[in-house]
């Protein structure tokens, strides 16, 4: 291995440890603020890209009609719910979230054919398609049981992992897609090139991740996210409501995992279960974070990405067992290094 | 929910699931991996159930048709479930390695025939007491990978590595090629392994590039294929590329792009059916397939996969009638009679080629089952 192979090894390992990185936030914001260990946080990625996919193949993505079944679901809830109760303040906002604009989205894509439009504007509508998923799921699965322990928010959250790379079949059939380049530019550093794509990858990351931090540091919803994850019914008695969190923290998880997926679907194939093995390595850079700490999760995952890089250079046969290998040395340091604290009743 | 209401569910999926069967046709019991990693090989399989004769010899023939989700535990179970709940006179199954040869046991203790969709030679040899009952239609790996070796030979390559999945494809792939490259003198000089799901493969690929081989083959099956191939040609590799006939679908095509002109690859015929010499008996069969096919589910969505389902069909219409002469359906007698049939199928051809069975022999394909077959200007063409 001369150093060259190291440098293209270094640059593939961040390249996908970038994303890792952006799921692994994902991840620790979702447990910290709704304690779900969100598994189907890949599909998102998968979602996001192969809806890109179909838009740019001139086809309506079978995302659209999943929008619509739970925005329809979730209305009448909604709606009974405000019926018995007799408050019925808030149901406009609700029926536009959920009903009026994926119908407009629907009515959109089936007038124009989504092929004719530029590529920032698909990859707006893939946005907008497959992010507002994040918080339908939460309120359809998870705010129903969001005082529930964390072992049963995971046991729905594993059986909407089925449910979502079951439909990703259907929607997007069993074989991958990938999306033209978004740029050809590359550059050179030594003797080795730097694709520009790959380039955007670890700049849009950086980029997501400095407004991450803002969001959370600066904005009141980002504090009232904080307060949540520190103490749920302090936060509450401050009169933070927890459902409106945990609505908050799913939509940033869709938003980074779509993103995620757009962002590589130009450098890899991805399938409808892709999304479940590029989320567990961003969930074993989390573990590393504890599940808790934003920047030691960032810099496990990409610890993940590096590891993997170079593992399928030496060793390909057993790069998964040694990237999901580490998981055990760092649980075993964590389970000497940290004081064991009861889950909250 | 009340328990009455619970009691009452219980009732009414109990009354659904044991609807009486009715015996008196002839029932195939069939189960593939519609999903799961090896869906893009079972649903085209899955599709062409539908275009399948309902008649055989004036007896209805009864498809059922379950998922085994890639899964071997679900494929014995659902082989088990097949033979015991709705009596099949014959299981067509499954469509990888792993799951028919977890297969095998259950058919053969309840005596039932079985036609596997899968490529790995181990599902019918060596033959014994238990394989007896088991047949297959796709063809064996070592006469994809003979054919090869033989093209690299007469290409004058020496040296080659190799690339393949890190599942039983890829091994099994690993195991004929380098046995065969031994033989024939190329050297092998790198063997790598990949995730079908793996988002880069730039670590594998730089190894492969320092080892500096001639040639590089590539032992994936669909869509996944192309990612190794992409990145060769991504880091500036100029030699051929060689995939393997797991690749023979168009989503491969679109997937990869201009990645993958120049592409060799041994397939079964059906891949080329319009470009066979009018002499080749089976040109007129696989077109009819490709016809067929494309009829029910759109221009260009023919696979070689759904052929092998295809050609379990024709073996079963030329067995079936010869069976109806000894017993009837729904015996063991017929079940017996039907794998006698089998056996001794002869000159039955195929949409992949030309079936000559026997007591030792339960794939029956020659030479004529494979053609080479080069990706130029996004399509394939069969090499002469």
């Amino acid at each position: 291995m001369d150093f060259q192979i190291a440098l293209l090894l270094a640059q593939d390992g961040i390249t996908n440890g970038a994303i890792y990185a952006l799921l692994a936030l994902a991840l620790v914001l979702v447990f910290t603020v709704t304690r779900v260990i969100f598994i189907p946080q890949g599909e998102f990625v998968a979602y996001g890209a192969l809806t890109l996919v179909s838009l740019q193949s001139g086809k309506v993505p079978g995302t659209l009609w999943l929008l619509l079944g739970l925005g329809m679901v979730i209305t009448l809830v909604d709606l009974s719910r405000a019926v018995r109760a007799r408050k019925l303040r808030r149901m406009p906002s609700v029926i536009l979230f959920n009903c009026v604009m994926p119908l407009l989205l629907a009515g959109l894509l089936s007038v124009v054919s989504p092929a004719t439009f530029s590529l920032p504007v698909q990859v707006f509508i893939t946005l907008i398609l497959v992010v507002p998923l994040g918080p339908m799921i939460y309120r359809l699965a998870f705010q129903p049981i969001a005082e529930a322990s964390v072992l049963v928010l995971l046991i729905v959250s594993v059986a909407v992992h089925v449910t979502l790379t079951g439909l990703g079949l259907f929607f997007f059939g069993a074989e991958g897609s990938r999306t033209p380049v978004f740029t050809e530019t590359s550059f050179a550093i030594g003797e080795a090139s730097l694709p520009g794509q790959a380039l955007l990858v670890i700049v849009s990351s950086l980029i997501l991740i400095v407004a991450l931090y803002f969001l959370f540091e600066r904005t009141i919803y980002g504090k009232a996210l904080r307060a949540t994850a520190m103490n749920r019914t302090g936060a509450r008695l401050m009169g933070i409501s927890s459902s409106m969190a945990g609505m908050l923290s799913f939509a940033l998880a869709g938003l980074i995992g779509t993103f995620s997926g757009i962002l590589i679907s130009p450098i890899t194939t991805l399938y409808y279960d892709s999304g479940f093995l590029i989320g567990l390595k961003g969930f074993v850079g989390a573990i590393i974070g504890g599940l808790a700490s934003y920047p030691v999760a960032a810099i496990g995952a990409l610890l993940v990405g590096l590891l993997e890089s170079y593992s399928s250079f030496w060793a390909s046969a057993f790069k998964e067992v040694i990237v999901f290998t580490l998981i055990i040395p760092v649980l075993l340091w964590r389970s000497l290094t940290t004081r064991h604290v009861e889950e909250e009743p | 929910m009340k328990i009455k209401e619970i009691l009452f569910g219980i009732l009414a999926v109990a009354a659904i699931g044991s609807a009486p069967t009715v015996y008196a046709d002839i029932n195939v019991g069939v189960t593939l991996s519609a999903t799961g990693p090896a869906a893009s090989l079972g649903i085209p399989e899955k599709n062409t159930f539908t275009l399948m004769p309902t008649s055989i010899g004036g007896q209805k023939i009864n498809y059922i048709v379950l998922d085994d989700a890639s899964d071997t535990t679900t494929a014995v179970k659902n082989t088990k479930k097949l033979i015991a709940e709705d009596k099949v006179d014959v299981i067509i199954g499954s469509t990888i390695s792993p799951n028919s040869l977890a297969m095998i046991d259950v058919a053969a203790e309840a005596e039932t025939p079985m036609i596997a969709m899968a490529a790995a030679a181990r599902i019918i040899e060596p033959m014994d007491a238990k394989r007896a009952w088991v047949f297959k239609t796709p063809q064996n790996d070592a006469q994809m990978a003979t054919a090869i070796v033989e093209h690299m030979t007469n290409n004058n390559v020496k040296t080659v590595a190799y690339i393949g999945f890190a599942d039983a494809y890829g091994e099994g792939w690993w195991n004929e090629f380098s046995k065969i490259a031994e033989v024939r003198k190329i050297h092998v000089t790198a063997n790598e392994r990949f995730n079908r799901a793996d988002t880069s493969v730039t670590g594998q690929i730089l190894k492969i590039l320092s080892s500096k081989p001639d040639a590089v083959l590539v032992g994936g099956a669909g869509t996944p294929a192309a990612l190794p191939q992409k990145t060769l040609r991504e880091k500036g590799y100029k030699g051929t590329i060689y995939q393997t006939h797991g690749v023979a679908n168009a989503d491969f095509l679109r997937v990869c792009g201009k990645d993958c002109e120049g592409t060799i690859l041994p397939a079964g015929p059906v891949l080329v059916a319009a470009q066979l010499p009018d002499s080749n008996p089976i040109k007129k069969v696989a077109l009819d397939y490709v016809t067929k096919y494309e009829a029910a589910y759109g221009p260009g969505s023919v696979s070689t996969f759904g052929a092998h389902a295809w050609d379990a069909g024709k073996l079963l219409s030329n067995a079936i009638p010869e069976a109806l002469k000894t017993a009837k359906p729904g015996t063991p007698e017929f079940r017996k009679a039907l794998r006698d049939a089998l056996e001794s199928t002869k000159n039955l051809i195929g949409a992949h080629g030309v079936f000559n069975l026997g007591p030792q022999d339960h794939l029956g394909f020659d030479q004529r089952a494979r053609v080479m077959v080069k990706i130029q200007g996004g399509t394939w063409k069969l090499v002469k």
